[in-house]
């Protein structure tokens, strides 16, 4: 059914359709949009099942010989001496990968705002932020730049751009894509994940950045795949487990087929939704019980607590990941600016005064956070705190998938803010990703999928320039989340390909 | 390593004020494991190379490069815990400790903290005839951070002198263990017993290299506490050890720096005590080249490591592994088996038991020889000219083939015992094999006709000595039979000159 999509996204002439479609006919090499960072191909190193795909990387999973920024002026020249565990995957499949993409500074922010080399544009909302942090990996798919890209998603930062750039990106299960060569922000949380067109190229990207790698060890074998999925009966565990795949193919999975599937709708995270975002992901909802499914609502008690978890977590975590960058091996060196006065000085305050001069101010907050959230005496009220909520929204969710196979929410919970419009407010900013970080907390997958009727869906197809009823927001691209059980990827697979 | 053969330092005015302060010692002791590759990586752990070559994107704490833990390391770990009688928890986990030093890679170092692998052990010390228990809190893994070179113009110099710093990241990563130990030390010459003890079980495990530079680091907690509070048991109630001044002294390096550094330490907290003074809650540093511990600057406060849990490695468990895994005999073992087997005295045994190397080089020469022989030959002979030098047998490790061909002369009876001490002193000074010596001194056991000869030759040239003997003079006999000796050089056998000249003189 995605098959007339990957043929034109695949060729060049889709490409240049793509871009004509969002962009009112520029050229379509240009990058417009700001979604790449470096533009340098990296050629594939065999034929394989992704030849002729052009795939985008997002700028902190390592690439040998070529900058890998982190959106941050501390690594503005950083080039690593290796290859990411998926750069070496993908280029052994065949893919040849065009460039590395913006993002917010390490991964931190959700509209690609916070990266050192200024944001993305979103190619199907002009004037609106892409989302983030792989924003640019979402605005280099949805102009055409790239037949997919790879983001990385700590607390929603595939799925946000995805949603916000209205194509379709996937979060996958902890443990299932190797992290080896990602540059960290909160290493517990997050995932590797493809950003595509259409849930059979994201299939097809996932399946060849999947399975364990020796120098990740949180990567499960697949026999140990059916054991993290410790909830509902064995019967409609295995029927849904991704090994289970007759040739474990993810792609395979995209058959559209909802008959009989059980979805929860998380009524706590559609509520506190825009309209316009409610709106666009009931009618998705309503178009999958015309096609079979059954749909349930769902209150999980936890989820009220677990942006808070998230945050103190990955900032506890971001903190230490950070702690490298003390401009001994990277970032701008102590002794440019004031040269002798270095000399006899101490330690502390050179790292200070780089790590002052190279991190942009969100990372600054959540580095400081961080570090007061594990200190003696605040270790307990905060980081424990929010370890234990973790442990609680792990259980809700285990108990949730009791009923039902796969749990739905709108991906955001807003439409994409205007350039610039929320990058002063952090809390507001945080409160955007309510209803993706549960998920991170959970170690669980969940794609993102474009709402019926919206930009970048395939009901959408001719809806660009229609935008004639006069609300604002009614061509803005929203998407729709579907959450499964651990290394169930092919049940939200199936069920996001109903969709698209 | 020598024989842990402990001296009493303390003279008798020493020991008059230890009725007034007892020093409370706890340590805790870094020690590199030997694995050929580093715990959580593959590079190599061989010290002796290029800086900076033994490096990978791990090691190096590169942005994206991930742990993967070494499982040689581990099992290592658990070869420590069975030897030391620890308990190993059915799971165990790794930490970050953060904080910033140019020599941490990540500016964290990878660590246990809650779930150590191996808690509550001990090691039995014998120290001045007196064994004691020394309890061991925890013994955990962690990677060892890299090396630092301070140096001003090219050459190297101390941290205060330096006008920049090198990193070497070569040791990044190497495999360490930290041991734990309780404050259940009183005697710096206990600490000393006890680290001999612990290299020597770590060597015995297979799992340390004395040699290598840098393989041992002890960190010292002592405290001073009137001895009055000390029980007839030696412990000290744990109000009073809260409220004690306790210092650190850090930079300790070996057994022998460890008992110095430590009796400075005493000496000086004693001193300061007695006259009226307190003493500061400090760390300081000990200079081994000049024999003192120095304050270290500290204005900075309690460290807040920040730990939390690693993520990038899961829990382990090992439990089921810490059953399974087997460690060979260990000293005390083969100590009262060579009693058993080679009827040896407990010194004798303790000794050739001091390290896997020397026990190894006994037991294998008591398969050809007669084990008294070997015993002694080993024990007091080669250990007691090794230690006079201040030398190890690993440091003869290549030669014992050499020993070996020595004691085989003596066993022949080539050589008399006397010239063998000779040419085993010669061998170590010079250097030489024992064949040559003996060639160059004449040394080789004289044949009959010559003893015979010198025999004659004596009664003729020392007719007043014959004379006393025949008169019953008993004493005049050792006189004669010294000068055969002499006139053999001494390659004679001194009891069986005593007879000929007996047959001589009374037949």
């Amino acid at each position: 059914m995605a098959s007339e999509h990957t043929e034109a996204a695949t060729g060049e002439a889709g490409a240049s359709d793509e871009t004509d479609r969002t962009s009112g006919g520029s050229g379509s090499a240009e990058d417009e949009y700001n979604a790449f960072l470096t533009r340098e191909g990296i050629e594939r190193s065999a034929d394989g099942p992704l030849s002729n795909m052009r795939v985008a990387v997002k700028d902190n999973i390592s690439t040998e010989g070529i900058e890998t920024t982190c959106g941050s002026a501390m690594l503005a020249d950083y080039v690593p001496p290796y290859d990411a565990t998926v750069v070496t995957r993908l280029k052994g499949a065949g893919a040849t990968i065009v460039g590395k993409t913006n993002m917010d500074e390490f991964g931190m922010g959700g509209t690609t705002e916070t990266s050192a080399f200024g944001p993305t544009e979103n190619p199907r909302a002009p004037g609106r932020v892409a989302g983030g942090s792989s924003g640019g990996s979402a605005a280099a798919v949805a102009a055409g730049l790239a037949d997919a890209a790879l983001g990385s998603d700590t607390g929603g930062s595939i799925r946000n751009p995805a949603a916000f750039c209205g194509v379709v990106g996937l979060k996958p299960t902890y443990g299932l894509v190797s992290r080896y060569g990602l540059v960290a922000y909160a290493n517990s949380l997050e995932q590797i994940g493809p950003i595509a067109p259409t849930v059979e190229e994201a299939g097809e990207v996932l399946d060849v950045i999947a399975g364990p790698d020796d120098r990740d060890a949180t990567t499960c074998p697949p026999a140990d795949h059916g054991s993290e999925t410790d909830s509902g009966d064995d019967t409609a565990d295995s029927e849904n487990a991704g090994g289970e795949q007759p040739d474990g193919s993810y792609a395979d999975a995209a058959t559209g087929d909802v008959e009989g599937t059980t979805i929860g709708v998380l009524a706590d995270l559609v509520d506190g939704a825009d309209e316009a975002v409610v709106d666009a992901f009931e009618r998705s909802i309503d178009a999958l019980e015309d096609q079979g499914a059954t749909i349930e609502a769902v209150s999980l008690e936890s989820i009220d607590h677990a942006l808070a978890a998230y945050y103190v977590i990955a900032m506890g975590e971001a903190s230490s990941n950070l702690a490298r960058f003390d401009g001994v091996r990277y970032g701008p060196s102590p002794a440019e600016d004031d040269g002798e006065s270095e000399r006899g000085g101490d330690w502390n305050e050179a790292y200070a005064r780089v790590r002052e001069a190279g991190f942009g101010e969100e990372v600054k907050r959540r580095v400081l956070l961080g570090t007061y959230a594990l200190s003696a005496g605040y270790h307990d009220k905060y980081y424990a705190k929010a370890q234990d909520a973790r442990t609680w929204v792990k259980r809700d969710f285990e108990a949730a998938f009791e009923d039902v196979d796969v749990l739905a929410s709108p991906t955001m919970p807003v439409i994409p803010p205007k350039v610039g419009e929320r990058i002063d407010d952090p809390l507001r900013l945080y409160l955007m990703d309510a209803n993706t970080v549960p998920v991170n907390l959970a170690n669980l997958p969940a794609v993102s999928v474009p709402a019926v009727e919206t930009p970048g869906s395939r009901h959408d197809d001719d809806s660009e320039g229609h935008d004639n009823d006069g609300r604002e927001n009614q061509n803005l691209p929203v998407g729709v989340q579907f959450i499964g059980r651990a290394f169930d990827e092919a049940g939200i697979l199936r069920v996001a390909s109903a969709l698209d | 390593m020598t024989a842990h053969a402990v001296e009493a330092h303390e003279s008798e005015s020493e020991r008059e004020r230890d009725r007034e302060f007892a020093a409370v010692i706890g340590l805790e002791v870094h020690v590199q494991l030997e694995t050929s590759t580093k715990v959580f990586c593959g590079c190599s752990t061989d010290s002796a190379t290029e800086p900076n070559t033994n490096v990978c994107p791990t090691c190096l704490g590169l942005p994206g490069a991930l742990p993967t833990l070494n499982e040689a390391a581990v099992e290592a770990a658990l070869k420590l815990g069975k030897a030391i009688d620890a308990d190993v928890p059915d799971r165990t986990r790794f930490h970050r400790k953060n904080y910033y030093y140019p020599d941490l890679p990540k500016n964290f170092q990878i660590t246990q903290y809650d779930a150590p692998i191996c808690a509550d052990g001990a090691l039995e010390v014998s120290v001045e005839g007196d064994s004691r228990e020394i309890a061991i809190t925890r013994a955990h893994l962690e990677e060892d951070p890299g090396s630092l070179a301070h140096a001003r113009g090219g050459r190297r110099t101390s941290i205060d002198a330096a006008e920049y710093t090198l990193v070497d990241y070569n040791r990044a990563g190497v495999p360490l263990m930290e041991i734990v130990t309780e404050p259940d030390f009183r005697r710096p010459t206990e600490v000393r017993g006890f680290l001999s003890k612990l290299e020597s079980v770590l060597e015995y495990l297979g799992i340390f290299d004395a040699d290598r530079d840098g393989s041992l680091r002890v960190d010292a907690n002592i405290s001073m506490v009137p001895e009055s509070e000390e029980s007839d048991e030696g412990s000290i109630p744990s109000d009073v050890l809260e409220t004690a001044n306790r210092t650190e002294v850090k930079n300790i390096s070996s057994h022998k720096g460890a008992e110095k550094a430590l009796a400075y330490e005493v000496t000086r907290q004693r001193n300061a005590l007695q006259r009226g003074r307190e003493i500061e809650q400090e760390t300081r540093h000990w200079d081994e080249s000049r024999g003192v511990t120095v304050s270290m600057r500290t204005k900075e406060a309690e460290a807040d490591y920040r730990y939390f849990a690693e993520a990038d490695l899961p829990p382990l468990e090992v439990g089921d592994w810490a059953e399974e895994v087997e460690i060979p005999e260990l000293p005390e073992a083969r100590r009262e088996r060579f009693e058993r087997e080679h009827g040896l005295g407990r010194e004798a045994a303790s000794k050739l038991t001091s390290t896997k190397a020397v026990a190894d080089f006994y037991e294998n020469l008591t398969t050809e020889f007669d084990s008294d022989l070997a015993a002694t030959w080993v024990a007091d002979e080669l250990l007691g000219e090794l230690n006079y030098r201040d030398l190890t047998t690993e440091d003869v490790e290549g030669r014992l083939d050499e020993f070996r061909r020595l004691i085989s002369l003596v066993a022949d009876g080539e050589i008399t015992e006397k010239n063998a001490t000779t040419v085993l002193r010669e061998m170590l000074d010079e250097g030489d094999d024992p064949d040559s010596i003996i060639e160059a001194n004449g040394m080789g056991k004289a044949d009959d006709d010559e003893v015979s000869a010198a025999v004659e030759a004596t009664i003729e040239a020392n007719p007043e000595a014959v004379a006393d003997y025949e008169n019953g003079e008993e004493g005049a006999i050792n006189f004669l039979v010294g000068q055969v000796m002499q006139a053999t050089g001494g390659s004679a056998d001194p009891g069986s000159v005593n007879v000929m000249l007996r047959e001589r003189l009374n037949g």
